[in-house]
């Protein structure tokens, strides 16, 4: 079991011909995933051949729309790498067109167009998940995004995170400790987003091979407050966190659109306060992520059961 | 992106907000000229940098005659403010605004943002005008008042006079007060926005509604749309390495420190001047180099880090997925071809390629210390500059 995706989703790239989506397009049939087939406006009724690493070559069939994509392939999930002023309507097709899940991996999408998608979105059955995001992975069956695959390891450990490259070092600390990973999700550095740390916490809760979860959060907003909350009113499995930007001076946005600390709001220190009164243990550094969570469930008795099967 | 307080103004005026009658001064001679076309009994000189808190500096002055323009503009050009956003260095002013006085009545504070926690814009007003809004809002909460805004159907009227009646807008000004809040909900939308701030919004004995200040702030991410404002855009008010960077897409922010940083990833560059802090250290800056950097990349990113004289040493922290290590190490030798590296270098390297990349370094005869972990790098580092 993991979350959002498995060994049996089917997936279109929207945005397949450009540079970044036929790249990463490759690097998920080389993973394993199920590429079905892309969507390029313009494109439609031709096909692409990718190489992939082995010389084996696939031959993906590309759509003018999501929607005859979906019916032609049966796809359920998307991935979004159209440049950012095309972005969100790419995202509002994905979701017209009823898949269960959309991915958006693109950076630097305006935050007013953001707050449209998620207003047009309200009552659909759509997942969305990012922008701004490494994408999602399932180990050793679906990987989904711009993450390298093999720093990770089929396990039970969740991990949710609103940054890319951090997310990477806690799957390679976990990996090189012998915890494998249910699910990892990347679920991005912007302000308005599909999907919150709440949503993917709730799943990871669910999910009956998820046994412990790390969330890692960073300054701006209070997503991380929120989420602290939630836990301790509903999650039965331990929780580790860490947060990024204990030194990030205010007024000052540190790369992602959301990072920053404005009006005194939205602090590392706050946060880090907040989640350990809700029980959530916080690593000191970025590189205790993985010793931090070794502890916990070696403290409850469930390392054993976490460790890679 | 920041625009000055008079553009801002301008800007507003264009969505028919009623502001002060007022002209920008970059010398002494053109405050006194501007001052003359106004031709008004008072008469303020408010000094011109992208930060708040201007007022209580010593930055807005009330002349009463030319003569005063005049000693007032001579003291504020060249001078160096401190506000509570500049930091203890200050910002020099350059530009003055020359603007008519006006009768203020009562300050009140209205400002549009957008709201993570909803996914909306929301719009904010207080009776507590004119002072800082942040000390409003730890102790007085219930002071700010807020609507949230549907994207659908835009700021409604009901909710523009919910807001009016709750800060007490005396009741036949509500109307002006309504069209006011109208218009400023359209500015921030049609010209993305990312903060609109009335700090203070005023009514006059006249029985105006003006906004006496304007802070704009625009996201940078929709700029691509706006040519118009790109132009409103002061590279004297940002940090000249900033800007430099920036050519390059690399995303830097200088810092205090003498620790630079060159790393891929927000969140990773965020962490990393996090653990040279717990170990003792302080970082010179946050550079992202970003996820398809070059070696081309890498080579101004150091550049810049090196152009900061305050930096003793560099730590080089790079988890490759996309990004591959092999490609960062090469680049990390051509920078130290092309720029004297007289300063020691930790280098930790994890992700796609790393053998490769380590070798490079290896063979390069670079005088280079190799960290194994994210924790060791950042002692090896602080432990070299101490």
């Amino acid at each position: 079991m993991s979350i959002l995706i498995n060994k049996y989703t089917k997936v279109i790239t929207q945005g397949i011909t450009g540079a970044t989506g036929l790249f990463h397009t490759r690097g998920a049939l080389e993973y394993g995933t199920q590429m079905v087939g892309g969507v390029t406006p313009g494109k439609g009724g031709t096909t692409i051949d990718i190489e992939l690493e082995g010389g084996q070559t696939v031959t993906l069939p590309i759509f003018n729309s999501v929607m005859e994509a979906k019916e032609s392939t049966g796809a359920t999930a998307s991935v979004i790498y159209v440049p950012p002023a095309f972005a969100a309507d790419s995202i509002i097709e994905a979701v017209e067109a009823g898949l269960d899940l959309v991915i958006c991996i693109t950076e630097g999408i305006p935050v007013l167009d953001m707050v449209k998608v998620k207003r047009f979105m309200e009552g659909k059955r759509t997942v969305l998940i990012g922008p701004n995001c490494p994408g999602v992975i399932t180990p050793g069956e679906c990987k989904i995004g711009i993450m390298p695959g093999y720093i990770h390891k089929p396990g039970h450990v969740g991990v949710v995170s609103r940054s890319g490259t951090l997310t990477y070092e806690a799957v390679h600390q976990l990996s090189t400790r012998g915890l494998g990973q249910s699910t990892a999700v990347g679920i991005g550095g912007d302000p308005v987003k599909g999907s919150e740390f709440i949503d993917i916490l709730s799943r990871f809760n669910e999910d009956p091979d998820t046994h412990a979860v790390i969330m890692i959060g960073e300054i701006g907003g209070t997503a991380e407050e929120e989420a602290a909350e939630w836990v301790r009113d509903n999650m039965t499995k331990p929780v580790v966190g860490f947060i990024g930007g204990v030194t990030a001076p205010p007024g000052k946005r540190m790369g992602h659109a959301g990072a920053i600390i404005s009006g005194g709001k939205g602090t590392a220190k706050e946060k880090i306060e907040k989640l350990e009164t809700c029980g959530i243990k916080v690593a000191p550094t970025p590189a205790e992520m993985g010793s931090t969570l070794i502890e916990v469930l070696e403290s409850r008795g469930l390392l054993q059961g976490c460790q890679v099967h | 992106m920041n625009i000055h307080e008079y553009q801002g103004k301008q800007v507003l005026k264009q969505y028919g907000l009623a502001v002060p009658e007022g002209r920008v001064a970059f010398t002494v001679d053109e405050a006194v000229k501007a001052a003359e076309e106004l031709d008004s009994p008072v008469v303020v000189v408010k000094a011109q940098i992208h930060a708040g808190g201007r007022g209580k500096a010593g930055g807005v002055k009330v002349a009463k005659h030319l003569d005063e323009v005049r000693v007032y503009a001579q003291e504020l050009l060249g001078k160096v403010l401190v506000t509570h956003q500049t930091g203890p260095e200050g910002k020099e002013v350059k530009r003055l605004l020359i603007e008519t006085g006006c009768d203020i009545k009562k300050e009140y504070y209205i400002g549009v943002v957008v709201d993570r926690s909803t996914g909306r814009v929301v719009m904010m007003a207080s009776e507590e005008g004119g002072t800082e809004i942040e000390e409003v809002a730890a102790k007085t909460p219930e002071k700010i008042f807020k609507e949230v805004i549907d994207p659908a159907v835009g700021l409604q009227n009901y909710q523009a006079r919910r807001l009016a009646y709750a800060i007490n807008i005396p009741n036949e000004l509500v109307g002006k007060a309504v069209k006011f809040m109208a218009a400023l909900y359209k500015a921030f939308v049609d010209m993305d926005c990312s903060i609109a701030e009335i700090n203070p919004l005023v009514v006059t004995g006249e029985g105006e509604v003006l906004a006496l200040d304007a802070k704009l702030n625009f996201d940078s991410n929709a700029l691509f749309r706006h040519k118009d404002i790109l132009g409103l855009r002061d590279l004297e008010e940002e940090d000249a390495k900033e800007i430099e960077a920036s050519k390059y897409d690399l995303s830097y922010i200088a810092l205090e420190g003498n620790i630079g940083c060159m790393v891929n990833g927000a969140g990773l560059a965020m962490a990393t001047m996090d653990i040279i802090k717990y170990y003792g250290g302080e970082p010179a800056n946050f550079l992202d180099v970003g996820g398809g950097a070059t070696a081309e990349k890498v080579t101004e990113a150091f550049k810049i880090i090196l152009s900061d004289q305050k930096v003793n040493g560099i730590f080089v922290n790079i988890f490759g997925g996309i990004m591959r290590c092999d490609v960062i190490a090469s680049g990390i030798v051509e920078a130290a071809k092309q720029v004297e590296l007289n300063r020691p270098l930790v280098v930790r390297l994890e992700g796609t390629n790393v053998g490769l990349g380590k070798n490079i370094l290896a063979d390069s005869g670079l005088d280079i210390v190799s960290a194994d972990s994210m924790a060791d790098g950042a002692r090896k580092i602080v432990e070299l500059v101490s």
